[in-house]
């Protein structure tokens, strides 16, 4: 069972799967992105929140990486449930 | 030029060329393209690798040489340059940027990406990150599509060992088709051997095929096959044809720009045998104008074999982590999950009820560390050259007959100014830098920056201005280099402006001497020690309050702008090497006071007794200005001593306190301290320093709360101020960072000052 989300909306510990990194980013944004692991296909973990809420923090190729939520909400991702 | 020096930005050097048209080409400089010096060598040796991989442990290891090591990503932006000799031969060592992908170059990551592909390194060293083997993979495989002149440096096995992770690196070196050699840099395990296999590429070229990315999706394979055919069919014999396949697909960036003008000419064997010359450097001929006909017409036929633009990127990306990822599989055998325990760290530091206040308890601790345990050495040092070697430095000066003026400048000038700012200063730099640099290599400050990220990006900054704030509460110039971390322009600006706000050693003793002596005193002396340091600590507090408000500030006015994209990397926690951290650490401040000592106290301490002591009108120099400066200062509850001594300290905020005091002490009328004028003597107690400036200087608590307040707002020391300029290259945010304090702070203490005399 799946269902469709960004990667903002993963509680810590939840796990998904990339499924695209929204086309609307700027070139340079979306490749770093991609480059840091987050290309479809790929598991990503959510690992923590900051204190704050934000960033978040997540598991991705055996590197944690704390991306901000907007940014977050431009990958798209499945859920593994 | 010494061949031995480290370079902290990119050396610039002159080359002579004949044909101006190749000063605009980015190809054709070769070793230039490094910054090199070209002479004195016979192998050039890159080190390339991910960031925060113990690429500068290796090039120490290597070199002998002590480079700032540390754990965040991003330490190494500029590059380091080395040498050693082995079997008789002198091998170059340049210290790359760390960088995690070859095919999009971003600003600094360009440097390393340059230099790779087109400087003409003998060898390139990989340095990868057991820990992170399948990710540190993936960048190995990028390099092995450019050159297979490589060595890879498997290091941190010792962590990875920790971790209970076994990497097979003969197997490794199977796999790529390069030798692998496994190291743990940090205590010089494997370096022979690396030596060993870096000689053997060099002497001897690769010996075996290396690995392709691109095996496991032939589709794009072939892209890249059929592309790199027609680049060499255009360009016979070119190197790394495949990489400048890749590099062309992808459709982004200088190497496209670089065959529509026609510079592709330059990577031709021929062009790269005439850079490579090692002693002198010749220029090219372009061979015709037809160039940018020929690199039309390949970029067209390159367009043809992309099958689906949009995603080639990602293609890519995909495959080389796949790849990575199979390697890495097949070559380590874990022994049991990783990461459990700094996981569980993490969720403890990072909690919301105990993030913080571990963060302040931290933060806390490092500060009464430096102050408290900085006192005892302090006065040491004080007691032995203020108390011991100057007297016996006079002694002498008379007995050999120096005549009055040069014993005084020399002295009571020099001596008394470079003694006061060593003592004061060296311990609590010598205490407070490693501290620093073993929360750093722990991997604390990251964590750090991820807490506090939410409230930097309220005002518009980046996360990892914390980590340039604290660092900027050891030192302000140190705290802007630091700020090479944050890669968006825009926030590195507002971190670079707003670094001042944050307290630097320098300052430290001002306010912990003026606290003592007149907020201290307000209350009973059991409490006394207690509310000087909360008075130290609350100015502190402000400082970094004024962070976040001017942040604010500046990204709603001159400084507008989107926040930019934000990753931070979480580094494993990694055990800090404590004895070799101090060493290093106290060594490294050591010096750095003793030139600040040398450099910025002794022209001080001379001005100072010269301006004491030479007259006008029967009236010191020094007089005259603190008499005219005076009346301004009155206006901003100061006075004219602290102005002055204002001025005189530009170069060095540590030169305050003795200024000022020699100041009063000739100025004021202070009976029985000091012998001449413009000595400072016998004033190494709390008490005899109040006494001077209360009965002598006419001090009250509003010059002391005005002046604590302008020690925190007022212009960075002229170190600060060029290193402003040095990183920014703008004469206009240089400014705005020089004079925005000095207003903020000339304002405050006014308002301060106007309304103290309302209301007393």
């Amino acid at each position: 069972m799946q269902s469709v989300n960004t990667l903002a909306d993963l509680e810590p510990g939840e796990r998904a799967t990339v499924r695209e990194v929204s086309q609307q980013l700027p070139d340079l944004e979306r490749r770093r992105l991609i480059e840091l692991g987050f290309y479809p296909g790929t598991t990503v973990q959510a690992t923590m929140e900051s204190p704050l809420g934000d960033p978040i923090a997540y598991q991705v190729r055996q590197m944690t990486v704390a991306l901000r939520r907007d940014q977050a909400q431009m990958i798209e991702v499945d859920r593994i449930v | 030029m010494s061949d031995q020096g480290i370079g902290v930005q990119p050396v610039n050097f002159d080359v002579v060329r004949t044909d101006s048209a190749c000063e605009a080409c980015r190809l054709c400089q070769g070793p230039q393209l490094w910054g090199l010096q070209t002479d004195e060598y016979d192998y050039l040796v890159a080190l390339a690798g991910c960031p925060n991989v113990g690429k500068s442990t290796v090039f120490n290891a290597l070199t002998g040489l002590r480079q700032h090591t540390g754990n965040w990503p991003g330490k190494t932006v500029a590059r380091a340059e080395g040498t050693y000799r082995h079997a008789g031969d002198t091998y170059k060592l340049v210290d790359l940027p760390g960088t995690y992908t070859l095919i999009t170059p971003q600003a600094e990551e360009q440097v390393a990406h340059d230099s790779i592909v087109y400087g003409s390194a003998d060898v390139t060293v990989v340095v990868i990150d057991a820990t992170q083997l399948e990710r540190n993979l993936s960048f190995v495989l990028q390099v092995l599509e450019v050159t297979d002149h490589v060595v890879v440096c498997l290091n941190l096995v010792d962590e990875a060992v920790r971790h209970g992770l076994n990497i097979d690196a003969d197997a490794l070196a199977t796999r790529l088709g390069v030798p692998v050699i496994a190291t743990a840099a940090r205590f010089g395990r494997g370096i022979t051997k690396l030596i060993d296999a870096v000689k053997v590429i060099a002497h001897a070229g690769a010996t075996v095929a290396p690995y392709h990315f691109t095996r496991s999706d032939p589709r794009l394979d072939r892209m890249l096959s059929n592309a790199a055919t027609d680049i060499e069919k255009e360009y016979p014999g070119i190197p790394a044809s495949r990489w400048i396949a890749l590099r062309l697909l992808d459709g982004n960036g200088p190497m496209t720009e670089a065959v529509r003008l026609g510079d592709l000419d330059q990577l031709m064997p021929e062009a790269l045998t005439a850079t490579s010359t090692r002693s002198k450097v010749t220029p090219l001929q372009h061979p015709g104008s037809s160039r940018g006909e020929k690199g039309a017409r390949l970029l067209a036929r390159i367009a043809e074999h992309l099958s689906e633009p949009r995603n080639f990127y990602e293609r890519v990306v995909g495959s080389l982590h796949t790849e990575a990822s199979q390697i890495a599989v097949a070559v380590s055998t874990t022994k049991h999950m990783p990461w459990q325990l700094g996981m569980s760290i993490d969720r403890l530091l990072t909690n919301l009820w105990l993030g913080f206040p571990m963060m302040l308890a931290m933060l806390t601790v490092v500060f009464w560390l430096t102050i408290s345990g900085a006192n005892v050495p302090s006065a040491m040092i004080a007691s032995l050259l203020l108390d011991t070697v100057h007297p016996a430095l006079k002694t002498l000066a008379a007995a050999i007959g120096m005549p009055w003026w040069l014993d005084g400048v020399l002295l009571d000038g020099v001596y008394m100014s470079t003694a006061w700012v060593i003592s004061v200063m060296l311990p609590p730099m010598a205490i407070f830098f490693p501290l620093f640099t073993l929360l750093e290599d722990l991997g604390y400050l990251a964590r750090v920056a991820f807490n506090l990220d939410n409230l930097f990006k309220r005002v518009g900054a980046h996360g990892k201005q914390a980590l340039t704030l604290s660092m900027g509460f050891g030192c302000n110039a140190a705290g802007v280099i630091a700020t090479r971390i944050i890669d968006s322009p825009r926030e590195r600006i507002i971190a670079i402006i707003t670094n001042n706000f944050a307290l630097c050693n320098g300052r430290w003793p001002t306010q912990i001497l003026i606290a003592s002596i007149f907020i201290g005193a307000m209350v009973p002396p059991a409490l006394a020690g207690f509310v000087s340091a909360a008075a130290v600590v609350g100015v502190a507090v402000l400082g970094i309050v004024l962070t976040f408000v001017v942040a604010l500030l500046l990204s709603k006015t001159v400084l507008k702008g989107e926040a930019s994209t934000f990753s931070l990397e979480l580094p494993p926690y990694r055990r800090p090497r404590v004895l070799s951290t101090l060493y290093t650490s106290i060594i490294d401040r050591t010096i750095f006071v003793l030139w600040r000592a040398v450099v910025f106290a002794v022209p001080a301490g001379a001005a100072i007794w010269l301006s004491a002591n030479v007259t006008i009108a029967e009236t010191s120099i020094a007089q005259h200005l603190t008499n005219g400066l005076n009346p301004i200062g009155m206006v901003f509850g100061l006075n004219g001593v602290i102005l002055l001594a204002y001025v005189l300290a530009i170069p060095a905020n540590e030169v305050v306190i003795p200024t000022i005091l020699m100041l009063t002490v000739l100025t004021g009328d202070v009976a029985g301290v000091g012998e001449s004028a413009g000595v400072i003597f016998e004033l190494n107690s709390t008490q005899a320093i109040g006494e001077v400036l209360i009965n002598g200087g006419g001090w009250t608590l509003l010059t002391a709360v005005n002046l604590m307040l302008f020690s925190l707002l007022h212009n960075p020391c002229s170190t600060t101020i060029y290193t402003i300029y040095k990183e920014t290259g703008s004469v206009r945010w240089t400014t705005i960072a020089t004079l925005l304090p000095l207003v903020m702070g000339l304002a405050t203490t006014f308002v301060i000052a106007q309304v103290w005399r309302l209301l007393t």
